[in-house]
């Protein structure tokens, strides 16, 4: 079975069926890494292009893994985003690219919606890797992939993602991610950094972290970007610790076999405590084992077997004539 | 004598409340007579009369099944030039409005140089001199634009401006923006306010709501708008000055401005096509062509819109025409250029508002004629005997598609690609010159 889509673009276009099929390929693949030689040929001569217009060594490097343990050539580019704003626009970047003929861009981007951009304008798969703060679609799927290993299933799970979800695409996907899964999503954060509308994408939220994890199944903390403090989201590290961080006293409030996850990388002793991150708890380690299995999982239903064609609208670039049509 | 003869044609001015079949003479760029149907006197234009069909020199326009109205005037447009020829020129820009229907163009200062000094609209006027559209500058606020010094107002509004605004960028000083009403009050010029907090509406690159949370782009909420529309009201009322409100998008800005108006304050304001047919769902694609200043917002915000134009709240439909190039909007949305290009959809939109029951004709058509010609106080927008003679003729049964790559502006960045629209200008008449014919098909 195969992935009837040129692009992975966000959890929101993906069904419960093809969130399924993702997750018990990713299965599969765990065991490519427990190898001794671990490598299998199934991408060989196809090439992946890691397009970063944002450092991020952990996710990048867990893709640039995962091509190579399928045999595909990784190639890594990184791009200082300041550098995008004038010059060469992004259509010049992605007809470039094209050019090369890779077989798949892993593009990463603080602007949301430019991933989707580039898939209109190339043949290759695009596969986003965090884009502003919309999606991270597969963080989502390694949450999934986490929380489903532990518990034996999503449906029905208590989830609750809490931290700056107003800057969060990993909160997005994930919200998106479980809810289609059946899960029972909760946000949390002080209403400075929660999203207008957020509760459409069908989760609860709230604001007292304590309200929030009281009988929850999983608790994931979201990395704090220090430097919000300067734009007024929160008054202080101390108090946004003392109000939304997970340490072992808050922790006693949610039920004793809670599990929990960080996207990383972790602020210690901001958001979370290091006897909560280290703790019996945790499985963050987990998340980065399975990150790369969902990445394999993703290389191989998008790019294994013949390249099929899928009929797409593809922007046209604009044609200019002042023949044709009505003339004054 | 050249004379130009409108037969046959439904000739609609709100400003006069006439509403009928009329035969009009035209002579020497005026209007020589307005009768009914071949009612026409010997010398003002009867058929086959001296100034009529058969006259030496005529020009004959059959106009039967036809709406013949005063040429549109748009209050909002941005030409580019001088400084930003490749987005659009003088010349591209009247050529897209005279294919709108409009004859009257009122044009943004945020040139570069800006046009907050005689010289640059002097340079405007002059390069609009023979064009399709009257082209009407409008002088900046502020020195350059920056919110510090105010223009010398006197200066330009003996070079010809018709307002004065620093429209792109808000008067953030509530200070200098109190001083620029008083001011203004010597030449009763008027003041058109971007009204926009930009402390409130922060790095927001669309409305704030459940789809930019969706989209995870940054949010600009309402109350940008509505803050700044109320200070300005505020700052109205108390030096007496002529306020102009520009691309009003919010529920609330409509209902402050009813309410100033019932106390009396001299406001004024425009919406824009766009803003009157769209809301923020249409950016679920991430498409450029829907960024804007201020952002499309939600349909309960457009539906107080179009009440506010159907009740007069909003006096103006405008199109805030701001053509870009390819080079500012085939980039990542946070990076993409404000605006859209409106001069050759607008007529077509509104009339698609008048199709479906939203506005009157005669509503619709004051909103583009009489009204924006009282706001900045131009002798213009109705038809009289005597008046220049600037006329629009529409066909509102002509049924077409917008096709970017027929645009005349340079600009092709419309959010209506494809979109089915009934109702065009089949002719533009500015001083008694045919300045734009609509192919047949
Ligand atoms: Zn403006």
């Amino acid at each position: 079975m195969k992935l009837e889509k040129k692009d992975l673009l966000g959890i929101e276009e993906l069904t419960k069926e093809e969130i399924e099929l993702i997750l018990s390929t990713a299965e599969s693949f765990k065991e490519v890494s427990e190898r001794d030689i671990k490598k299998v040929p199934t991408l060989r001569g196809k090439t992946v292009i890691n397009l970063f217009y944002e450092p991020s060594t952990r996710t990048r490097t867990s893709f640039e893994i995962a091509a190579k343990r399928m045999s595909a050539d990784a190639i890594n580019i990184s791009v200082a985003a300041s550098s995008v704003k004038k010059g060469e626009t992004l259509k010049d970047t992605a007809l470039n690219l094209e050019a090369m003929r890779p077989d798949c861009i892993v593009i990463r981007h603080p602007v949301a919606g430019t991933p989707a951009m580039l898939a209109g304008y190339l043949d290759s798969a695009v596969i986003n890797a965090g884009d502003g703060a919309h999606e991270h679609p597969s963080q989502a799927l390694l949450d999934i992939l986490t929380v489903r290993e532990k518990l034996g299933r999503i449906e029905g799970v208590k989830l609750v993602i809490a931290g700056d979800i107003l800057h969060s695409r990993v909160a997005r996907s994930n919200i998106i991610g479980f809810t289609k899964l059946g899960a029972e999503v909760r946000v949390c954060s002080p209403p400075t950094m929660m999203p207008p509308g957020i509760e459409a994408l069908g989760c609860k939220a709230f604001t007292d972290m304590d309200e929030a994890i009281k009988d929850a199944d999983v608790i994931m903390m979201l990395r704090i970007q220090l430097e919000r403090q300067k734009s007024a989201f929160f008054p202080s590290v101390r108090e946004y610790s003392r109000l939304y961080g997970l340490n072992a006293t808050r922790l006693k409030k949610a039920p004793k076999d809670v599990i929990i996850l960080h996207p990383g990388p972790m602020n210690r002793g901001v958001e979370i405590s290091p006897e909560v991150a280290d703790g019996p708890w945790s499985l963050i380690l987990d998340q980065v084992t399975n990150g790369l299995a969902v990445r394999m999982a993703l290389f191989y239903l998008l790019l294994g077997g013949p390249k099929p064609n899928y009929p797409r609208e593809r922007r046209k670039p604009d044609r200019v004539s002042f023949d044709e049509g009505d003339a004054a | 004598m050249k004379k130009l003869f409108i037969k046959n044609g439904r000739l609609l001015d709100p400003a006069t409340g006439i509403d009928g079949k009329f035969d009009i003479v035209i002579m020497d760029g005026r209007i020589a007579s307005m009768t009914p149907p071949g009612k026409g006197g010997k010398d003002t234009g009867g058929e086959g009369g001296e100034g009529g069909e058969g006259g030496k020199g005529s020009e004959v326009i059959d106009a039967k099944g036809l709406l013949v109205v005063p040429g549109l005037i748009d209050l909002h447009t941005h030409l580019r030039e001088p400084g930003f020829e490749y987005k659009e020129t003088i010349e591209s820009g009247t050529a897209a409005a005279a294919a709108g229907g409009f004859t009257t163009v009122l044009c943004m200062a945020n040139t570069e140089p800006v046009n907050d000094n005689g010289s640059v609209t002097r340079l405007i006027i002059r390069k609009a001199a023979d064009a399709p559209a009257r082209v009407l500058p409008v002088g900046a606020v502020s020195q350059g634009l920056r919110g510090k010094v105010l223009t010398e107002m006197a200066e330009l509004k003996e070079a010809g401006c018709a307002a004065v605004s620093d429209d792109g960028m808000p008067v953030t000083d509530g200070g200098l923006m109190r001083r620029a009403l008083e001011y203004s009050t010597i030449f009763d010029l008027p003041v058109i306010s971007h009204a926009e907090e930009l402390s409130i509406a922060g790095e927001g690159v669309m409305n704030e709501g459940e789809v930019s949370t969706r989209l995870g782009l940054k949010g600009i909420p309402n109350a940008s708008e509505d803050s700044m529309v109320a200070r300005d009201i505020a700052l109205a009322e108390l030096t007496g000055g002529r306020l102009h409100v520009a691309h009003v998008s919010t529920r609330g800005a409509v209902e402050l401005i009813r309410a100033a108006k019932k106390r009396g304050v001299a406001v004024t304001a425009e919406a824009t096509p766009h803003h009157l047919t769209l809301d923020h769902g249409a950016l679920k694609g991430y498409d450029t062509n829907f960024k804007m200043s201020p952002p499309l917002r939600v349909p309960e915000d457009v539906e107080a819109l179009r009440k506010g134009v159907a009740d007069g709240t909003i006096d103006c439909i405008a199109t805030d025409h701001a053509p870009h190039s390819s080079v500012e909007k085939d980039v990542e949305f946070d990076a993409a250029a404000n605006g859209v290009v409106g001069l050759e959809t607008a007529l077509g939109l509104v009339l698609k508002l008048v199709d479906g029951g939203v506005l009157e004709l005669a509503t619709a058509i004051r909103a583009m004629t009489s009204n924006p010609a009282r706001a900045m106080g131009l002798d213009a927008g109705s038809l009289k005997v005597g008046s220049p003679a600037d006329v629009t003729i529409v066909d509102l049964g002509l049924k077409w598609t917008v096709e970017p790559s027929k645009f005349r502006s340079k600009g092709k960045n419309t959010p209506f690609t494809g979109w089915k629209l009934k109702g065009a200008a089949v002719k533009t008449i500015l001083n008694g010159k045919v300045v734009y014919s609509r192919a047949k098909k």
